[in-house]
């Protein structure tokens, strides 16, 4: 079986899929017997570990990396949970299937690796008390450990702020039609540790970020991509803000305050215009952006480190870090699905 | 009607008036298209099936960890250390009222490419936490659904297999180049593939094939050249009328070609029946043997209409080529004179007999080369070499019978019998070669039957065989045996393509394997960490007593017939060291009857001694049922030619027969010798065909066998059956010689006239 097979398993977990279509990787399908994610707050420590009663779930850390002659470099650490019934169970019987994307990033390169396993059995799995995320020989805890083709690293994870809920207090809405998620981020990880590439090991120190996130259908079925960023300005500011495409674009954006306090945009209130393209493994990818956000006075130009920061995995896409120019300068990561 | 469309009606018009004939043609080129196109659907199906398992279940050809007792924890926590394994739950299931191998896999971390598509896309949810089991099976169970997988397997989630068999897991898939961790064996996947081991067996079949092919055309060829030699007055005709050689050459080519098509079709057909006819016995051979599976199900595919077809017309060419080329360059007034068809001088057959020696000579000197094709090689320049040089001998016996009668007519007979010799070459040839084959293959069956039935009363020492299904069945088993049993310990895996046992000594095993070829006191020596190694590893890599393997010094040799794969025994504490396998197999020496321990342990399997040697010598027997039925086919096809060439004979030597008659023998008597000459040709056949048969089984026994399946027989004598044979011969031969004698004994005396009065 190859891994095409696998993921039409994830793909194909919707029951019935709208006829206009599934959108991204599925994400825009029905919810089908799945719970469907509403407002209100957060349960500490319990919202760190799984939902496993929701279709879709991740674990999703970014780090901007910088070693000590310079070199900048970018780290990602994904853990998907995917449900293909809304329920847990012992063992084999277990329909939640895990999925895990680590990639390493340098401005000539771009390392990426893939982890599936099924629930039930301890393979892989998350933990909320205390924190601890894990498939294979990956980690995510005080740490995120990853090691593919060629590439390893190893970065202790420190919060020097606190929890940020994303949206209306955590729910996160992605379509006019209402479409939403529960979404919280820990923007503020000072990361430090290990790369390694080709064998060889280079200590770095840096950012990171981590985005948390449960839905049983996120996205509305037209919406068939979307353009993500999250942004650490040299200010201590933080900034979260993603379009999403569909008939009409829904662009939605987070001011986060360095002390930790989150100031939800209206929608449309974030800017962002395509500067620069290129041909990504055969797709125009914009890899130079500007984003306006004119009540905080944002007018930056993003990007890329490597232009050709491409996940060729079983679901491709475009995940890479950036640096910003411009009124805030800073750095940050850059996730694009293509057209 | 214009000319061409006369002159082929004309030339057809020939096949209405003689029927036989033309059924004789057909049937021939039908019977030999069949046979070929029969042995060739079998090996096709088999290696499609081998092909099918190769592509369905490539995870035989991955290096796979084993253990004592592998849990889901102890999976776990290798995949958390980094280790790319997969885990598989593997064993006998009865599914749908069949038992089956059933597989469970993990598709979630399966090597890419080592499943086939098992259709996930469709029902993905199904296959991972429903009931799904994948066979091509038609089983009766809900939870099947049908695949293309090969035959006797079954594919399902591993959950669904851990609830059928239990929750340990047989073995972990281990990609990569990597040692194995503390507590697990590390075994390496075979080096040969199944297409490889069974070669053999499909090189035997597909030269049983081509031997039946080419006597069958010895049929077709004296069919065509009856029908020419009858048509030549009318092809002078057509000729002085004005049609052109060429015209003519094309319009009989046509002709052949029509019946070439219509018996290759016919032939196709029967290839069909007999391919299934001879397919469950064949699948059951591989299975016993090789433990390939191969599905009894035949399909005609349609590129065997087109191959058929082909090797029908290719074979009507051959056989008709010569009466072709002669007929185009044939003098417009040429004389209608009766040529004896197919002469010979005394010349040409030195050269045929010159160059079968020759052949016979290349077959010896192939002897110098290993290889199956080179055993083959040999086969065949014994074959061809020993048909080539027949008339030569046929010429000498008959010259020497001549010279040792007494009495005209008996002068007569052996003069008239060398004068037919030349007609009758090519279908004593057909019969020599079905002769031969059958003394050589039922000798060499024989003495194999034999060898193996002696082999498999000692292998067979213990009084009870038993294989529990996990380690808490066998130690509950142990206890409940007590001391009403002795248990020895048997285990076997196979690492590299090679079966590495473990033995305890014990006086029973000392009996059970005897060594063909052992240094001084080899058990000891086992013991102390020497190994034994079976015939075939002997044979392939040309090893003896005192040389190395990888696994030790060769203490001893021991055969094991039956057993394709190279085999090395070890100790029972050094197989333990290097395999840390579960043990479930015991041999009992006990007067505990079997039923006893079926009732206290269903899931023990229990077989005793009867029934294994039962089951061994079944195998053993359906290997050779379908060579014994090409065989016979064979034989039949011979004595299909014989008749043909009566037949044309017959009406052919009127101009020597009429004399005699003339002379004063009675058409009774003249039709008595008749028959008595066709006899004692095939008597004559009989004799050469004993030698020529015996050198086959020696070839067979010494070269093809060692090559073919690693063990060399000794050769023993069948009298008896050679007898049998002798007479079924003769007894073909007078069926073959009564149609045409009738046709003598009643001839009108007016035809026998018209040879005096050229009204011919």
């Amino acid at each position: 079986m190859n891994v095409k097979a696998i993921m039409l398993i994830l793909m194909a977990c919707a029951v019935s899929a709208p006829a206009s279509g599934q959108g991204f990787a599925g994400l825009g399908s029905d919810a089908g017997g799945f719970e469907m994610p509403g407002p209100g707050p957060f349960d500490f420590p319990a919202d760190h570990g799984p939902h496993p009663t929701f279709r879709i779930e991740w674990w999703y850390v970014t780090a901007n990396l910088t070693a000590a002659d310079g070199t900048e470099y970018g780290a990602q650490w994904t853990l998907f949970r995917n449900a293909l019934a809304p329920h847990e169970a012992g063992g084999w019987a277990s329909p939640q299937i895990w999925l895990a994307h680590a990639a390493l990033t340098t401005a000539t390169q771009h390392l990426a690796a893939e982890k599936l396993a099924r629930g039930g059995i301890g393979q892989a799995g998350v933990t909320a008390e205390p924190f601890g995320a894990w498939i294979d020989d990956w980690e995510l805890s005080d740490h995120m450990a990853a090691r593919g083709e060629g590439f390893a690293f190893d970065l202790a994870l420190h919060a020097t702020g606190p929890i940020v809920a994303q949206g209306d207090g955590g729910y996160s809405v992605k379509s006019a039609a209402g479409q939403a998620s529960r979404y919280y981020s820990q923007p503020f990880y000072a990361a430090s540790g290990e790369v390694e590439l080709d064998g060889k090991r280079i200590p770095v120190t840096g950012t990171a970020w981590m985005d948390r996130e449960w839905s049983s259908q996120p996205l509305a079925a037209d919406q068939t991509g979307w353009d993500w960023f999250s942004l650490s300005f040299d200010d201590g500011a933080r900034l979260m803000g993603f379009r999403l495409r569909g008939a009409t674009d829904f662009v939605s954006a987070t001011w986060i305050g360095a002390d930790g306090r989150p100031e939800p945009q209206p929608p449309g209130a974030l800017r962002l215009t395509p500067l620069r393209s290129t041909t990504v493994a055969g797709r125009e990818m914009p890899v130079e952006w500007r984003l306006e956000l004119p009540a905080k006075g944002l007018d930056i130009t993003t990007r890329a480190l490597n232009d050709q920061a491409w996940n060729a995995l079983s679901v491709p896409y475009w995940e890479g870090p950036i640096r910003a120019e411009g009124s805030h300068p800073g750095h940050g990561y850059l996730e694009m699905t293509g057209r | 009607m214009t000319g061409p469309m006369f002159a082929l009606s004309a030339l057809l018009s020939h096949w209405a008036r003689h029927k036989v004939q033309a059924a004789l043609l057909l049937l021939g080129l039908a019977l030999a298209t069949a046979l070929l196109t029969g042995v060739q659907a079998i090996n096709a199906e088999a290696r499609a099936s081998y092909d099918r398992a190769a592509s369905a279940l490539s995870q035989d050809n991955l290096p796979r960890l084993v253990a004592e007792r592998i849990t889901v924890a102890d999976y776990v926590a290798l995949r958390r250390a980094g280790w790319p394994v997969s885990p598989v739950i593997e064993g006998e299931a009865l599914i749908g009222g069949q038992t089956l191998r059933l597989i469970g896999i993990e598709p979630l971390t399966l090597p890419s490419g080592v499943a086939p598509d098992i259709g996930l896309a469709g029902d993905p949810t199904g296959f991972l936490t429903g009931e799904v089991i994948l066979s091509a099976e038609a089983l009766n169970d809900p939870r099947v659904r049908p695949a293309e997988l090969p035959s006797g397997v079954a594919l399902t989630d591993i959950g669904v297999a851990a609830g059928i068999l239990g929750p340990e897991i047989s073995y972990l898939l281990l990609t990569g180049d990597r040692p194995a961790p503390p507590g697990y064996a590390l075994i390496h996947p075979a080096t040969t593939d199944l297409s490889q081991l069974t070669e053999s067996f499909h090189l035997n079949l597909a030269a049983f094939g081509y031997l039946a092919f080419g006597v069958g055309l010895f049929i077709v060829h004296s069919a065509i050249g009856l029908a020419f030699e009858q048509r030549r007055g009318m092809f002078r005709t057509l000729r002085a009328l004005g049609l052109s050689a060429r015209a003519l050459t094309g319009l009989l080519l046509a002709e052949l070609l029509v019946f070439a098509l219509v018996a290759g079709a016919a032939g196709v057909l029967l290839g069909w029946l007999i391919a299934g006819a001879l397919l469950p016995d064949v699948a059951a051979t591989l299975r016993g043997l090789y433990g390939a599976e191969v599905g009894s199900g035949l399909t005609l595919r349609p590129v065997w209409w087109l191959s058929g077809l082909g090797i029908a017309v290719l074979g009507m060419l051959a056989s008709a080529g010569q009466s072709l080329w002669r007929l185009g360059r044939l003098p417009v007034l040429a004389p209608a004179q009766s040529r004896a068809w197919g002469r010979e001088s005394a010349r040409a057959m030195r050269a045929q007999a010159l160059a079968g020696a020759g052949l016979i000579g290349l077959g010896a000197a192939l002897l110098a080369v290993r290889g199956l094709w080179a055993g083959f090689g040999v086969l065949a320049g014994l074959l061809l070499g020993g048909a080539l040089m027949l008339p030569m001998l046929m010429a000498a016996l008959t010259r020497a019978g001549q010279r040792l009668s007494r009495g005209t007519v008996a002068q007569w007979f052996w003069a008239d019998t060398r004068q037919q010799l030349p007609g009758l070459s090519l279908a004593l040839m057909a019969l020599l070669l079905a002769l031969a084959a059958n003394i050589g293959v039922g000798t060499m069956v024989g003495s194999f039957r034999t060898s193996f039935t002696t082999w498999i009363d000692q292998r067979l020492a213990a009084d009870l065989y038993v294989e529990a299904a996990d380690e808490a069945d066998a130690t509950r088993l142990l206890a409940w045996l007590g001391n009403r049993a002795e248990a020895l310990p048997m285990i076997r895996t196979t690492d590299g393509g090679t079966q590495i046992v473990g033995m305890v000594d014990h006086p029973l095993f000392r009996r059970a394997w005897p060594l063909l070829r052992a240094l001084p006191d080899p058990w000891a020596r086992l013991d102390a960490g020497d190994v034994f190694i079976n015939e075939q590893l002997a044979l392939r890599r040309g090893l003896a007593p005192g040389d190395r393997v990888e696994q030790g010094v060769i203490a001893g040799i021991y055969p094991d017939y039956g057993n394709p794969m190279p085999q090395v025994i070890l100790s029972w504490d050094r197989h333990r060291a290097l395999y840390p396998l579960p043990v479930l197999r015991y041999a009992l020496i006990t007067d505990i009857r079997a039923a006893e321990i079926r009732a206290a342990f269903p899931r023990v399997v229990v077989e005793d001694r009867a029934a294994i040697r039962k089951a061994s010598v079944a195998v053993f027997e359906r290997t050779f049922a379908v060579t014994a039925a090409l065989n016979v086919l064979t034989l039949g096809v011979a004595a299909l030619a014989m008749f043909a060439s009566l037949l044309t004979l017959s009406s052919l030597r009127l101009p020597q027969v009429a004399p005699v008659w003339a002379m004063g023998l009675t058409r009774g008597r003249l039709a008595q010798l008749e028959f008595l000459r066709t006899l004692a040709l095939a008597a004559l056949i009989c004799g050469l065909a004993l030698p020529l048969g015996l050198a086959l089984a020696w070839v067979l026994l010494a070269v093809v066998n060692v090559e073919a399946f690693g063990w060399r027989l000794p050769m023993l004598l069948f009298p008896g059956d050679w007898l049998r044979l002798g007479l079924l011969s003769l007894l073909a031969a007078g069926l073959a010689a009564a149609l045409p004698v009738r046709w003598l004994a009643r001839i009108a005396p007016a035809e026998l006239l018209k040879v005096f009065a050229h009204e011919r």
